[in-house]
């Protein structure tokens, strides 16, 4: 059995570390993400059903419901959510990933992610910003009216701007931002930079107009989190291929949707395996105290689930100052989760760690056995819908998920007869 | 005079393993200790255990 565990789990970590993601293209959500409909809300986390959604999800799909146009105001959207005429699922199960609330909506932007090595394909929204911003459940005029120049203007010039440049290497540029600073979940301005540096000539060269290159310009300029939105994708579409593998206990998606937290792992499929979403331990913004936090959400912790974010923590010592705690922490952390996991990243390198690969490939047996829950750094949503950002953390996933996962695991072996 | 005094003469640098309250104690009393973050195998959870070496096996 240990034979092939092992064996199993060095295939898994193999296809992590041999992706190659890249962004090819902008699509819209109802024409690109598999399974799309107009009357579809894709979501962050584990499948959930309204009566059991936090404020903030339920926040972004009343947002999300009129920014569409299926409804008026707010009580004609709880109304529709209700009704059992909209159908919300997952984002992971539509080859998607969204940040916090992680509500996809028919007409929306989408980045395109293709996995060059193994031609898989992943999607994510364009960054919103912070502030009053749908995907931590802020809905109303100033979120529809970006949302709506979001997709008539910033999405159509970037589009046009990628089709001249050409595909982007996620890759290569995420181990640039692991050496200048970034940890690619909760800093990621090394990484909306280089991201500039690299698209702003091809958005001069297209066919709007002077204005419109100018506020596109002037956005990503303004979002420190731009970059968010690519390093997600580019690490689910690294780890989907893991899935599936016979024998292997390597996770290859965590997930939350702001009441649960959700773990999917290779050998066990599409099941998720799932517990309470926790409390965020942070530094929240002024007038804000840890009464308002909601429990954690969002999809972005897949960029964990690949050996970036708090795994890559070491690297971006500067990063404390807005999750708390001290670099000297921040380098703990990184060198504790190589105790749970397969392997040192071959691409995403830690300079600080004498280069050391970032740890990558968690596997539930480690978890388990020294009872070191992954670590995450991640915004902190407040509780109630509407409000907004309060905060940034860290925060673990419960041991449950992990625990259930383990049991399961054994049971499929004595069904299957290897035990 | 026993080997164990003259330990007791020189500066003490300990390990401490298990509670935390006895590095906590020792760090107030400014003894050079380093807390090791140690913890039973899977928490000693013995349903936790038993799965862990039932996928341990060989064969």
């Amino acid at each position: 059995m240990l034979e092939l565990i092992n064996k199993a789990n060095a295939e898994a970590v193999d296809r992590i570390q041999k992706a190659q993601p890249k962004v090819v293209g902008i699509g819209v959500a109802l024409n690109d993400i598999p399974g799309m409909t107009k009357k579809t809300i894709l979501h962050a986390g584990p499948p959930i059903t309204w009566d059991r959604m936090s404020g903030p999800l339920r926040g972004a799909i009343i947002g999300g419901l009129i920014y569409e146009g299926l409804a008026a105001d707010e009580a004609e959207a709880i109304k529709l959510a209700t009704s059992g005429e909209i159908t919300f699922d997952s984002c992971h199960h539509h080859n998607a990933v969204g940040p916090m609330a992680g509500v996809v909506t028919a007409s929306m932007p989408v980045w395109i992610v293709e996995n060059e090595t193994f031609g898989n394909r992943t999607y994510c929204t364009l960054n919103e910003g912070l502030g009053k911003v749908l995907r931590f459940g802020a809905f109303g005029e100033e979120v529809t009216t970006r949302l709506k120049w979001m997709a008539s203007i910033l999405g159509p010039v970037l589009k046009e701007a990628l089709a001249l440049h050409g595909p982007i290497d996620l890759k290569t540029m995420i181990a640039q931002v692991i050496q200048m600073g970034d940890e690619g979940h909760n800093r990621n301005k090394a990484g909306t930079s280089l991201l500039i540096r690299e698209i702003a000539p091809y958005i001069v060269m297209t066919s709007y107009s002077n204005e419109d290159k100018i506020d596109v310009l002037k956005f990503l300029n303004s979002n420190d989190h731009f970059f968010l939105n690519l390093t997600m994708p580019a690490a689910k579409s690294a780890l989907d291929p893991a899935a599936n593998i016979p024998y292997s206990t390597i996770v290859y998606g965590m997930a939350r949707n702001g009441t649960d937290f959700g773990i999917r792992v290779s050998a066990l499929g599409d099941r998720w395996f799932t517990g309470p979403a926790e409390i965020i331990d942070g530094l929240f913004f002024p007038g804000y105290t840890k009464e308002d936090g909601n429990p954690d959400i969002g999809d972005s912790v897949i960029t964990e689930t690949s050996g970036i974010g708090g795994f890559a923590m070491a690297a971006a010592p500067a990063i404390v100052q807005f999750v708390g705690g001290t670099p000297a922490d921040a380098v703990n952390y990184s060198t504790m989760m190589y105790e749970i996991t397969e392997a040192e990243n071959i691409a995403y390198k830690i300079p600080v760690l004498n280069f050391r690969g970032t740890p990558t490939g968690i596997d539930i047996r480690k978890v388990v056995e020294t009872q070191i829950l992954p670590i995450i750094n991640t915004g902190i949503a407040h509780k109630n819908a509407g409000v907004g950002q309060v905060g940034a953390g860290l925060v673990r996933p419960p041991m449950k998920c992990f625990e259930d996962a383990l049991e399961a695991f054994v049971i499929k072996m004595e069904q299957e007869g290897i035990l | 005079m026993s080997r164990i005094n003259e330990l007791f003469k020189q500066d003490l640098k300990v390990v401490n393993m298990g509670l935390e309250s006895f590095y906590n104690d020792l760090k107030a009393q400014k003894v050079e200790t380093i807390h090791m973050n140690w913890r039973p195998r899977a928490g000693g959870n013995p349903k936790m255990l038993a799965l862990l070496k039932r996928l341990n096996t060989k064969k």
